[in-house]
């Protein structure tokens, strides 16, 4: 069973978390990140080699979670794997006891550290999360039966603050077609279009979690401006964690208001907190989110 | 057409060394490579012309109508015949298609004089852009005429992807999206969205390709051999 398709289809508001895991076979940075935010999220989002850089698979690192007593989601990169090898992962990830599956796309190789990779992208993400649906009925992709479903909850990504929004709008009710029944967002910072998205994908039951990122220092806002797809920082973000006497600080402020005002509009909300993991606890105490001592 | 680059010189000179040849017949192409400025006159010249200054004896040179043909190929160098018989090896400068032709045509050691780059169309005069794979498996009655395989660097058919930002590509930073293009001319067309998308049958483009037309004529006019 999945803790977050209850709490979700429930109604209640949802915390995810994000874990990336190690570039080696120590997990043991990766358990104290679990447990630090762990506590306070129906479940955590175990990326799949993120931008496009190597670390121990998704898969391992799920099942590393889910036997230390926390919920993971599944992630799973189109980039690296062509259809018999995501088939196949997917069974792997149903038997090793994953439930929640956040199918996306993936970075491009040439922004990873292997940019002489082959990208491979036999699939899209629209098209992985109509495979994943297709197994929750009880079939392969060719149609064939297998031997054991699956029933995955599946989630893809969404990003709301990219415009044109129409062409992102019917890319998402395409994925919602293909069998994605919650979405996670990138970062907000335009409350409006969260609000928008929102609101455009009501009709078809599916859940939204708002992305919040916590923007630690300048730098960081460099990194985000200059390296991470699909996103930008306001002008007027940026300034206000640049021109702060502690940006780290700030950064918690800014990232308690949003998480406050994001629980008004989405149906979760999905904290990155991009180092300060010790600050979570905090983040959500204080907007009112989690009985945090 | 099929696009080609020059070829890194040092690895050129290397091939001929390795074998240890001294005289050097080069070979270019009058079609595509003529058109794409790496392997027509001038540039033969100009590779004769280096060849001879790193102190190798150019036996003759000549560019073949169609490099790529096999027929035309044997032809040309049936003309060339003393100057290729006098050289120790082929530098051609052609796409690989070519590169092969020649090596099946002459016995002597053949390199490639280029690097194949892609299948390109002529944007303007010099101007060359990859528009299609040849996949074999076309989507362009789907996508309004525009290839989302290759010119989307994912080549996600169902996009765009998160990469998104201002309608414009992430990979190809001073592009614009495919599938936001895909989707506009879509709309100007009174065509609505592209629809969801079936994954592909890329084994329409398995290697290696071939097609008989004289099989396949023979058999739609009902000749049994």
């Amino acid at each position: 069973m999945s803790r977050l398709r209850d709490a979700l289809e429930r109604g209640d508001f949802v915390i995810t978390g994000e874990v990336a895991p190690p570039l080696g076979t120590d997990l043991a940075s990766m358990r104290t990140a679990v447990e630090t935010v762990g506590p306070y999220c129906t479940a955590l989002n175990v990326t799949d080699n993120q931008g496009a850089t190597l670390h121990l698979s998704s898969l391992a690192a799920s099942r590393e979670l889910l036997d230390m007593g926390y919920e993971p989601i599944f992630q799973q990169t189109c980039r690296d794997r062509n259809r018999l090898a995501l088939q196949s992962d997917l069974l792997a990830a149903w038997t090793l006891g994953l439930r929640n599956l956040l199918v996306v796309t993936g970075d491009d190789p040439r922004s990873g550290d292997h940019p002489q990779a082959k990208g491979v992208f036999d699939l899209d993400s629209t098209q992985l999360a109509g495979v994943a649906a297709g197994m929750n009925e009880g079939h392969d992709m060719l149609g064939r039966d297998l031997a054991g479903a699956t029933d995955f909850y599946i989630g893809a990504a969404l990003f709301p603050e990219a415009e044109p929004w129409d062409v992102q709008l019917a890319r998402a009710e395409r994925k919602v077609e293909a069998g994605v029944r919650f979405f996670q967002t990138q970062a907000i910072f335009d409350l409006d279009k969260l609000e928008r998205a929102v609101a455009a994908l009501e009709p078809s039951g599916a859940k939204v979690i708002a992305g919040v990122l916590v923007l630690r220092s300048p730098r960081v806002i460099d990194f985000i401006n200059k390296r991470l797809a699909g996103l930008m920082v306001p002008d007027a973000v940026a300034d206000r964690i640049r021109s702060a006497t502690d940006p780290a600080e700030e950064a918690v402020r800014l990232a308690t208001e949003q998480v406050r005002a994001v629980r008004e509009i989405a149906h979760g909300v999905h904290v990155m907190p991009l180092g300060l993991d010790a600050e979570v606890p905090r983040i959500l105490r204080d907007a009112g989110l989690a009985d945090a001592e | 057409m099929i696009i080609t680059k020059p070829r890194d010189w040092a690895r050129i000179e290397r091939n001929l060394t390795e074998i240890g040849a001294r005289r050097v017949f080069i070979m270019g192409c009058g079609q595509c490579a003529t058109v794409a400025g790496t392997g027509g006159e001038p540039e033969v010249r100009e590779a004769a012309r280096r060849l001879e200054e790193g102190g190798w004896e150019v036996t003759g040179w000549a560019v073949g109508e169609v490099t790529c043909h096999s027929g035309g190929t044997r032809l040309e160098s049936r003309k060339h015949d003393t100057e290729i018989a006098g050289s120790d090896a082929v530098l051609v400068l052609s796409c690989g298609a070519g590169v092969q032709t020649v090596a099946d045509a002459i016995a002597k050691p053949v390199f490639p004089g280029l690097e194949s780059a892609f299948l390109g169309n002529v944007v303007r005069h010099g101007v060359f852009e990859e528009r299609c794979q040849m996949c074999g498996d076309c989507v362009l009655d789907r996508t309004a005429g525009i290839c989302p395989v290759t010119t989307c660097p994912k080549g996600l058919l169902n996009g765009p992807c998160g990469g998104m930002w201002d309608g414009m590509c992430e990979v190809v930073a001073d592009r614009e999206c495919v599938h936001v293009r895909i989707a506009r001319r879509l709309a100007e067309q009174g065509r609505g969205a592209a629809g969801r998308i079936e994954p592909k049958d890329f084994s329409a483009k398995l290697k290696p390709g071939s097609l008989n037309l004289r099989e396949t004529r023979r058999r739609g006019t009902g000749d049994a051999r």
